[in-house]
């Protein structure tokens, strides 16, 4: 099969989003040469939808924050499965990662003592997002595309990876086609960084845009990583529910954060009937104490509807089902309330919520300043992935390094809110510098070009069946109706092992799926290539989720509604095993140095 | 509304030419052009191009022009439009084609890199970090909402009839350049460019960019306007000019 060319680069990335452009910045930074693969364009990654803003503890609207509280609000939030080291380098690094983006070019919101601004976060203790309005993601991405463009990054536009190439168990590099003319490139690499981002495609509703189809989880995974915690999925509590073409489109946190409020259709703010335990000393108690901490009261704790995604999600996902949602299937998020407490309401959610203001007005013709939106789960993140060491974030490939939404560890069993955009920088950074110092320590490995071969030719098999093959949007839309109905919010050992049978028919239907045509821009061409990094995610996040028979975090089973002890010590593992499939194993977690529990034991004493 | 549409939409042909062709779809309460387009891309034509991302006006790909209007396919909702006659959709036509809806943008990204970067003064705090009022980074978070659509490039004629892409950044850089310029850590110095390499004389301030921008910023009164003031109070003030030449 035909090359059109060849590339050779010390460090490959693939993925531009936040995690993979600071990657590349840290590795052109180190002096080795980067080359950089995306599938859009550069700067409209997923990031770019990020709202609320990235967690870290400056300590710049309360003193009392540290690392430490950080840390322990980041191991609570994920249920204490979470991998601690990189929860410990996550919060201990992540200010200095803030505090350079500005001499880079980022503007963001300011303290009236003119430094960086932090709001208030679900499950974050101490205000702890620096933030820009609504559109912290877009000024992040801008900052680091901007930054890495100066930095000599060759960028690769609009291609897309279809398997990385291996030289005896080490990673040498991957083999792509440009979306652009359906040509194939091979990339010669002494490490790659993946940086794909997540899988919200596998499900019907999802706050992911097109490209989230567990690219890199699958590269990795058909590549022998092991991957980990792919039973943890985060359903945001408030995606738009209405009009359909936009449901699952986020809402985002921060009209909590600035006193929005979730109400059912009898008006009653159901999350103050069900505030767990753990979470009870810091929860308000009616909701005035909740707006006197929206006001930055730092007396004051805070309201409900700011506890942890998870628990938000599963009681809107238990009012609907009760029949007290809204119109259409969701709840109401009213932030027009405030009005009776704020003389200039208006002016203030256009100032601080800019950007919702702009969607509801203009895809639900609806003014947040006046009505209540209807709001309701939707597949935002995943927490599991491809499992990493906590320092360098290189995989269980020897060269293959992963950051970002596509790596697991750092979230446990649920995200918070801005830890996100922080875990990019961070770890974007550390990926960037190990891959790099990796790079320098080791030879250009061989290019199997035999295995770029089958590659290619397998990818182009949807051309020899043409029209009589399946219609691949059929099959992916099939895929996302069954993980979403079977694999969701509230999960049974029944309905999961029929998720299994589903796959397997699925994947039996991938194997006959077809195309016409030529192979420029061929929209129906790239989902049946994404359908072979969709089928083995979902087929991992369904079989881990059989494992962990117990509920925590993002991973709820109705048929083992408590957390289970034994399953608090363990990771649920998969890996391919060569010839056999697909399995899955229990690691346990590494005991806990006495530091890091301490730093714990302070805040929950 | 009606529950059918037709769109007209702009196909590459083999030969590399094009032409419009028609496809009616069903049409529901609440879609938007680029769930049309979707739709006819899963039923009638599987290798119909389009860009597109976010599908939620914030990342920029899905730019288009329709019914001769650039727009943002994911931002234009059909009870907006007259469906009683087919929705024109069509490439940007100041970009060179690649396919169907999709065009080379890559001259945007070229003109970025020309652009002098930010260049911060020494740090304010021993932290590493400035000191700066909300007033006054409001102006250059206004120009940061931009999501790189480049519509305001696009209904640009200096790029769109004059074609001076070697002489004229267009729109969206001059944003870009006000931003840098107005930020209050930045001490470099682009008024030379602006006048020497990126044209900002061609602008004649007929406002088209502002009036497509999708984040509604304000780019001739706020980023242009300002950018030719300095350079005019640079280079053509005759009280500056008299100054410097007793310098």
């Amino acid at each position: 099969m035909a090359v059109h060319a060849t590339y050779t680069y010390d460090v490959l990335v693939i993925g531009a989003g936040g995690a993979g452009l600071r990657a590349a910045i840290e590795a052109a930074n180190a002096g080795v040469t980067v080359g950089m693969v995306c599938k859009s364009l550069l700067g409209k990654a997923h990031t770019v939808m990020a709202e609320g803003g990235m967690a870290a503890a400056m300590a710049n609207n309360d003193d009392r924050d540290s690392w430490k509280v950080h840390f322990a609000d980041t191991m609570r939030g994920g249920q204490y499965v979470n991998n601690w080291r990189m929860a410990e380098i996550h919060a201990k690094e992540a200010p200095d990662r803030v505090r350079e983006l500005e001499g880079w070019g980022a503007v963001f919101d300011r303290t009236p003592d003119g430094r960086i601004n932090q709001r208030n976060f679900g499950g974050h203790r101490y205000p702890r997002l620096a933030h820009v309005g609504d559109r912290t993601g877009l000024e992040l991405i801008r900052t680091l595309q901007d930054h890495a463009s100066y930095l000599g990054v060759t960028v690769h536009m609009e291609h897309t990876v279809i398997d990385l190439l291996l030289d005896s168990g080490r990673v040498a590099g991957a083999v792509a086609y440009d979306r652009e003319r359906g040509r194939f490139h091979l990339f010669s690499a002494k490490a790659v960084i993946l940086s794909t981002g997540g899988a919200g495609r596998a499900y019907k509703i999802t706050s992911n845009s097109w490209e989230g189809t567990g690219d890199g989880i699958a590269l990795a995974y058909r590549a022998g990583a092991e991957l980990i915690d792919m039973e943890f999925i985060q359903f945001h509590p408030t995606g738009m529910v209405w009009p359909p073409s936009v449901r699952g489109i986020l809402v985002t946190e921060g009209v909590r954060g600035e006193g929005g409020v979730l109400k059912n259709r009898e008006g009653r703010r159901f999350m103050f009937d069900d505030i767990p335990d753990n979470y009870k000393p810091q929860t308000a108690s009616d909701p005035e104490e909740g707006w006197r901490y929206v006001q930055h009261d730092k007396g004051a704790r805070r309201p409900p509807e700011l506890l942890t995604r998870d628990h938000v999600a599963r009681c809107i996902n238990r009012e609907v089902k009760a029949g007290r949602g809204s119109p259409h299937g969701g709840v109401f998020l009213d932030i027009a309330w405030i009005k009776e407490k704020l003389p200039n309401a208006e002016e203030h959610i256009k100032r601080k919520l800019p950007s919702m203001y702009h969607q509801f007005k203009e895809l639900a013709d609806l003014d947040i300043t006046k009505e209540p939106m209807e709001v309701g789960p939707t597949m935002h993140y995943i927490m599991g992935g491809i499992r990493v060491d906590g320092d360098s974030q290189m995989s269980s490939v020897e060269g293959l390094f992963a950051a970002g939404e596509c790596a697991s560890g750092i979230n446990g069993a649920n995200r918070l809110g801005g830890n996100s955009l922080s875990d990019l920088i961070v770890f974007g950074k550390r990926a960037g510098e190990y891959a790099s110092r990796f790079a320098k320590e080791s030879g250009q490995p061989r290019l199997d070009e035999a295995g770029a071969d089958r590659a290619i030719t397998e990818s182009l098999t949807p051309f020899d069946r043409g029209s009589h093959g399946e219609n691949p949007y059929n099959v992916q839309q099939d895929l996302q109706e069954a993980m979403q109905n079977l694999v969701g919010i509230v999960r049974t050992e029944s309905e999961m092992q029929q998720a299994l049978n589903e796959l397997r028919h699925l994947d039996e239907r991938n194997a006959r799926v077809g195309v016409e045509g030529h192979r420029e821009y061929h929209s129906g061409w790239h989902t049946s290539i994404d359908l072979r990094n969709l089928l083995p995610t979902s087929e991992a996040i369904t079989r881990s989720a059989i494992e962990r028979k117990e509920s925590r975090g993002g991973h709820f089973r109705e048929d083992y509604p408590d957390k289970s002890p034994a399953l608090g010590a363990v990771n649920i593992m998969v890996k391919l095993v060569p010839g056999v499939g697909m399995r899955v194993s229990r690691i346990p977690i590494p005991p806990m140095p006495a530091h890091l529990k301490q730093a714990i034991e302070e805040q929950t004493a | 509304m009606r529950d059918q549409a037709t769109f007209r939409i702009w196909r590459t042909q083999p030969d590399g030419g094009g032409g419009f062709r028609d496809y009616t779809t069903a049409a529901s309460d609440g879609m938007v052009v680029l769930d049309a387009v979707h739709r006819i891309q899963a039923e009638q034509a599987p290798d119909l191009a389009v860009r597109w991302n976010c599908k939620a006006g914030k990342c920029g790909s899905c730019s288009a022009e329709i019914n001769g209007r650039p727009r943002l396919m994911c931002m234009t909702r059909l009870n907006n439009l007259n469906l009683d006659e087919p929705v024109v959709v069509e490439p940007m036509r100041t970009f060179p084609p690649i396919r169907d809806l999709v065009t080379d943008v890559s001259w945007n990204y070229k003109v970025k890199k020309g652009i002098r970067k930010i260049t911060p003064r020494p740090a304010d705090a021993p932290d590493g970090t400035w000191r700066m009022a909300q007033r006054d980074v409001d102006r250059v978070q206004e120009f940061r909402k931009c999501i790189e659509c480049f519509l305001c490039q696009d209904v640009c004629h200096v790029l769109r009839e004059h074609r001076k892409f070697d002489e004229f950044i267009g729109p969206r850089y001059f944003v870009y350049a006000a931003a840098l310029e107005m930020n209050p850590i930045d001490t470099a110095d682009r008024i030379p460019d602006m006048k020497e390499k990126a044209g900002i004389g061609y602008c004649n301030i007929t406002k088209c960019c502002t009036n497509v921008c999708p984040e509604h910023i304000h780019i001739t009164d706020n980023a242009i306007i300002p950018l030719k003031e300095r350079v005019v109070s640079r280079y053509y003030d005759p009280v500056t000019r008299l100054l410097q030449m007793f310098k």
